[in-house]
């Protein structure tokens, strides 16, 4: 018999029995798009997390002011001021010193900021900005700070103390409603400031509304604002994440020298590590990947199991009919062939129905990610649920081959 | 003349200890080539094992059991395969033909696995239905045919290969006296034709059209004689 004739009946095989072959089908292809999809699911939220790392950029580094400094800004901070060992934590000072090509080489750019909280009014209308911050222009590429329309401002303007303003979407609409802000004065805590830009659409992130932005030269809002109180935080730039590590140590060095702060005391500010933040997020998220990976394994197991059960009963079922086929004169093998044609086809097709179904349903959006298909899991997925029909199929079939054509005979 | 079967002191027991039961208790029978047996007795009495030995389709427990000459139980499987499709035509007292395929296709199969091309294997499949008058059930499945029907698909299904040997356990069980008759005729058309038959049977009057009887009772051969009205 040739392998044409063991393919018809294999096909023949097939077809006498349509539920069982679609079900077993069935069962194969849920298998497999179960595990595309939950793999696509968890490479997906963790390419998310990864690009909202990459947003925040890996050579950055957070100094801000330590334990015995003063956070946020606010005017607490001048009671301080005067004090001769304990001054201001940080200041534009500390922040000018750090742009250093030469004690801080691998230092690219500085952007100090000073937040405030105050609100601001054009007329009747009021906003008060989640983010107020006087920055230097450097801010503007440290935070992605994009403008859609206007300008950003100048060194010039940081240097002069202009009172001009870039603002968010949010505060826009505000305080402007749909009128163009640009060339507009609005008042903040009492102080006039002209809006020369605005911001591209951020977006928000969890609570905070990143469009609510209010950004002025740092030196009119230490001047008119907050006072010389401290700045809240300076973002320092490596100029390449290998480097970021090095910058931080030329940081420490110089901060410690204008600090005075002694070896082995602690420092009065802290910086924060980018990278460092990346590195537990990244583990993170693969704990997440590792434990999806392990359900989708489950899945895969389970979707086994369940081939195997089907496999094993229909060659149980037809051990009869092996029998009579062994006792018209079937060898063996042909008996064998048939039976393991029949589990390729089988696992063949309910694997690739289960491909198919994996990527339309990785299309769609799952508890609010975007499943990413990972390729070798259509191949991991595939490869099992053949090799299970294949061998759960094949196995109990040449055992019933083996028996004695009347032994088969008798089974019921 | 050459011996077709010999089987020698045959014993085969179902079960252990106490409980154990002789199917075959020490039968030893020779049959010769053209022969026409028929093998009676009541029921229990073995012909059915017996049958299943001839047939290379169960080994025994002890004892011998030579086809052609050759010893069953030193053949490897492919041969076994071989000699139950080529030389040996079995009609089952159950019928067993496939389920959920069709009369034509369950006749065409013995000789699909002796790799006889399709067409030739339809023309000898259609052929022997028509011999059972079973020309217009061609496309029917096992489910969709009356118990004598089946019989007749299970005859033809075992004459479509042209056996030396045919072995045919009650092939007349599910049939009325007409297709009897036609089935009977069509075995002496079979022996005539130099062919070995032996058939298991319950009726006097089916055994009567053999040329050899043989009588058995728990699981031994009592009587064995030629049919002094058929032998010539
Ligand atoms: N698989 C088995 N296990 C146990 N005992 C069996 C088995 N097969 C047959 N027997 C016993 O062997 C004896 C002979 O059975 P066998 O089928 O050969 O009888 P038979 O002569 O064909 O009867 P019938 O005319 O009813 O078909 C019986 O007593 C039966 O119960
Ligand atoms: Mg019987």
């Amino acid at each position: 018999m040739n392998i044409f004739e063991s393919i018809k009946f294999a096909l023949r095989g097939l077809t006498t029995n349509k539920l069982r072959t679609g079900l077993t089908t069935l069962g194969i292809m849920i298998g497999v798009m179960s595990v595309i999809i939950l793999i696509a699911v968890g490479n997906g939220s963790s390419k998310a997390v990864q690009q909202s790392l990459d947003r925040l950029g890996t050579n950055s580094l957070q100094i801000r002011p330590g334990e015995r400094g003063f956070g946020g800004g606010g005017f607490a901070g001048a009671r301080q001021r005067g004090g001769a060992s304990s001054a201001v934590p940080l200041t534009i000072a500390d922040a000018q010193a750090l742009v250093d090509p030469i004690n801080a080489p691998d230092v690219k750019q500085v952007s100090p900021i000073m937040n405030a909280n105050v609100t601001c009014s054009n007329g009747t209308s009021t906003s008060t900005p989640s983010t107020f911050s006087g920055v230097w222009p450097t801010y503007f590429e440290a935070a992605n700070a994009q403008i859609a329309t206007g300008n950003y401002f100048s060194a010039d303007d940081v240097t002069q103390g202009r009172h001009v303003a870039i603002i968010g979407s949010t505060t826009a609409t505000e305080l402007f409603g749909t009128d163009n802000p640009i060339g507009q004065s609005v008042r903040c805590g009492g102080i006039p400031f002209t809006i020369i830009g605005t911001t591209k659409v951020k977006g928000s992130t969890g609570f905070l509304d990143g469009d609510s932005l209010f950004l002025a030269p740092i030196t009119a809002v230490e001047s008119s604002i907050t006072g010389y109180t401290g700045l809240s935080s300076i973002i320092v730039e490596a100029k390449t994440a290998t480097g970021t590590n090095d910058a931080q140590s030329e940081i420490t060095t110089i901060l410690n020298t204008r600090h005075r702060i002694k070896a082995g005391k602690s420092a009065d500010y802290q910086i924060f590590n980018q990278a460092s933040l990346l590195s537990t997020s990244a583990s993170s998220s693969k704990t997440f990947t590792v434990l999806l990976g392990a359900v989708a394994g489950i899945s895969l197991l389970v979707g086994g199991i369940g081939i195997t059960n089907i496999m094993l009963v229909t060659v149980i079922e037809r051990t009869r009919e092996i029998g009579i086929r062994k006792a018209i004169g079937a060898p063996k093998r042909v008996i064998l062939s048939q039976f393991l044609i029949e589990a390729t086809i089988l696992s063949l097709v309910g694997g690739l129905m289960g491909v198919l179904g994996g990527f339309i349903g990785s299309h769609f959006t799952i508890a609010g990610t975007k499943p990413i298909i990972v390729p070798s899991s259509v191949f991991l997925a595939f490869g099992v649920s053949i090799l299970i029909g294949v061998f759960f199929g094949g196995y109990p079939a040449s055992r019933a081959a083996s028996l004695r054509p009347i032994e088969a005979l008798r089974h019921e | 003349m050459t011996t077709v079967i010999d089987v020698q002191n045959a014993v085969k027991r179902y079960g252990i200890g106490d409980s154990s039961i002789f199917a075959l208790d020490g039968v030893s029978l020779k049959i010769e080539a053209g022969e026409y047996v028929a093998i009676m007795g009541p029921s229990g009495s073995g012909k059915s094992t017996l049958m299943n030995i001839m047939g290379a389709l169960d080994n025994l427990t002890s004892g011998k059991y030579f086809l052609d000459g050759i010893e069953i139980s030193s053949m490897d499987e492919n041969a076994l395969a071989v000699v139950r499709g080529r030389k040996i035509g079995f009609i089952f007292q159950s019928f067993n033909l496939i389920p959920r395929t069709t009369a034509l296709a369950n006749v065409e199969l013995p000789m699909a696995y002796q790799g006889i091309k399709g067409a030739e294997r339809r023309k000898r499949a259609e052929a022997a239905l028509a011999v059972v008058g079973l020309t217009d059930r061609m496309s029917h499945e096992p489910t969709e045919l009356s118990g004598g029907q089946q019989q007749r698909v299970a005859v033809a299904r075992a004459l479509a290969t042209r056996p030396a040997l045919l072995l045919a356990d009650e092939p007349t069980g599910a049939l009325d006296s007409k297709s009897t008759h036609d089935l009977l005729d069509l075995f002496d058309q079979i022996n005539a034709a130099g062919r070995t038959v032996v058939v298991i049977t319950h009726e006097q009057d089916v055994g009567e059209r053999a040329k050899r009887i043989i009588r058995m009772r728990d699981g031994k051969i009592i009587s064995d004689e030629s049919n002094i009205r058929r032998a010539s």
